[in-house]
């Protein structure tokens, strides 16, 4: 049967974080530290901006790129928050979700065998995507000692002359890492002279707890050669709604928009209008949520930190990102025994890529309550396998 | 660091030090001079525990009383509002805006005692004016928490990536 499938398709791996929740669903006292999206729900005035829009009879399509009105808030948003302008005519796509964007970023750059340089750990799509699309995925192996960032050194040693696009995934899912404007200088200069364009997901862009997120677009002569991406979901708590928006210079978003268009026609309507609402009045939630966030993120280092499991501050996301090598164990089986002897569930670092190896996902989008009976189980754990 | 310390145990007073310390990245000690000097200068007033009473067998009345009165020379409303937040039954008392003078809240065991209050002891105030009296039917939302049983479960389905 295997000649009826698309054999790019059938090669590609499925998620490693699937096989996980299998046994978490099947498990009924099970604390799931697995999830990558907020425990909280849509803000109120948020959904009532969609569910008016819907009682109006707002139901129908809009156009292929998004509302204006959406357009323009979130050019507004942009320039507000990290000063640069894009024009909302012909410079941002509004998509169903941040992952929209990446595949179809993707799909309108690469031509076949073109290299796609992914650093990892890091979001599980950005490699299949970058296979469908034809490309011929780079992996960077972040290193824990560098707390995650992309050196400029290593990014350098893997540029050949067929390299097309480079992700840049921060603030990073799973590791929690951020880079600062002082830690992409070196990494533009290098992006500059060597021709490259960026993929920038900034997906976590609104979730960081020391300084204010930075967009590469900000630095001179990079907006012209870097696809944003962003979108609602994390910031918004928004992920059920699937919306997201992309920015990037005119002759690239024209290219996106022709894929959107057939694939996708354009992104949920009453979605669109909530989130102009969100955009317009929704600062304050983010900066509550932002807050709430940091007194786990907080709480969980400290706690780590007392159990003496080795862990790197992340400053941004919603994960910690600890180191188990000390157990001599795989993050697989280390994660699956703690699941089955203390049912806690966490993220297997390896599924975010090989240098995840030796690492488990921790992610804090769960009440504080959840945690620490998380974090005792987590130590009583640990305890016991460091006396066996 | 006292408004990160009012914003968490505003919501929850139960917190202990131990996670307060660790949520702020402070020492406990720290946090808890710091709680003490807030009670002291009168910034912390209490700890209360929210009850929705309607889940028990022990019958309460609330109602909102909007009173009208005359200000004093020189005291304004301070002084008979005084004279009513006195009496125990009576659980706050606003100075407002609008239509009428202060905002009285009451709660008493029954409908009788809270007509006894109104008739015999708020109403002949030499300052009060008029009275208009609300009886509180149902909460649906009592000091930022809500009461109705809407659950709270992780209805979060497990998703990949």
């Amino acid at each position: 049967m295997k000649e009826l499938l698309s054999k790019k398709i059938v090669n590609l791996k499925p998620s490693g974080i699937r096989k996980f929740f299998d046994i978490v669903q099947d498990m009924k006292d099970a604390i799931s530290l697995g999830v990558g999206e907020p425990d909280f729900e849509t803000p109120w005035h948020i959904r009532e901006e969609g569910i008016y829009s819907l009682e109006h009879g707002r139901t129908f399509y809009t156009s292929n790129s998004g509302l204006k009105d959406l357009k323009i808030e979130i050019s507004k948003y942009i320039n507000r928050t990290q000063g640069i302008k894009y024009d909302f005519n012909n410079e941002i796509l509004v998509t169903v979700g941040g992952s929209e964007a990446i595949d179809i970023g993707l799909r309108a750059l690469i031509n076949d065998g073109d290299e796609v340089i992914i650093p990892q750990p890091s979001y599980v799509s950005y490699e299949p995507c970058a296979i469908m699309a034809g490309a011929k995925p780079v992996i960077i192996n972040l290193k824990a000692e560098n707390q995650f960032k992309l050196t400029a050194q290593e990014l350098e040693n893997c540029i050949t002359d067929k390299t097309k696009i480079l992700i840049l995934p921060y603030p990073n899912n799973p590791t929690g890492a951020i880079l600062t404007r002082q830690d992409m200088e070196s990494l533009v200069k290098i992006i500059k002279e060597k021709d490259i364009i960026v993929m920038s997901d900034e997906i976590y862009s609104a979730l960081t707890y020391n300084d204010k997120h930075v967009s590469i677009c900000s630095f001179d002569g990079m907006k012209e050669r870097t696809i944003l991406i962003n979108g609602f979901s994390k910031a918004y708590a928004m992920t059920g709604w699937r919306l997201g928006y992309t920015c990037a210079p005119k002759e690239i978003i024209k290219q996106m928009t022709k894929i959107h268009q057939y694939a996708i026609m354009c992104a949920p309507t009453t979605s669109q209008y909530a989130a102009i609402e969100a955009l317009k009045n929704g600062d304050k939630d983010v900066e509550e949520m932002c807050k709430s966030y940091n007194y786990r993120r907080c709480f969980l280092i400290n706690r780590l930190k007392e159990m003496k499991l080795d862990c790197f501050e992340p400053f941004g996301a919603f994960y910690v990102f600890p180191c188990i090598k000390e157990f001599n164990m795989t993050s697989e089986e280390f994660a699956t025994k703690l699941l089955k002897e203390e049912k806690v569930a966490t993220v297997p670092g390896n599924a975010f890529g090989e240098s995840g190896e030796g690492f488990i996902r921790i992610s804090y989008a769960y009440s504080l309550d959840t945690l620490k009976t998380a974090m005792d189980r987590i130590e009583k754990f640990i305890t016991k396998l460091r006396n066996e | 660091m006292r408004t990160e310390i009012l914003s968490i145990i505003e919501k929850n007073s139960k917190i202990s030090l131990k996670e307060l310390s660790m949520m702020l990245n402070m020492a406990e000690i720290d946090i808890a001079n710091e709680i003490q000097k807030m009670e002291e200068e009168g910034i912390i007033c209490g700890y209360h525990t929210l009850i929705n009473w309607e889940k028990t067998s022990i019958e309460k009345v609330n109602a909102l009383i909007e009173v009208r009165v005359t200000p004093q020379r020189g005291k304004g409303f301070d002084n008979i509002a005084q004279r009513i937040y006195k009496y125990p039954e009576v659980k706050s008392v606003y100075l407002i805006s609008g239509g009428f003078d202060l905002l009285v809240t009451l709660e008493e065991k029954s409908l009788k005692e809270i007509a006894q209050f109104v008739s015999e002891k708020l109403s002949t105030l030499d300052s009060v004016l008029s009275t208009a009296t609300h009886f509180i039917l149902k909460k649906y939302k009592d000091n930022g928490t809500i009461l109705t049983s809407e659950q709270n479960d992780d209805i979060r389905e497990a998703i990949t990536p």
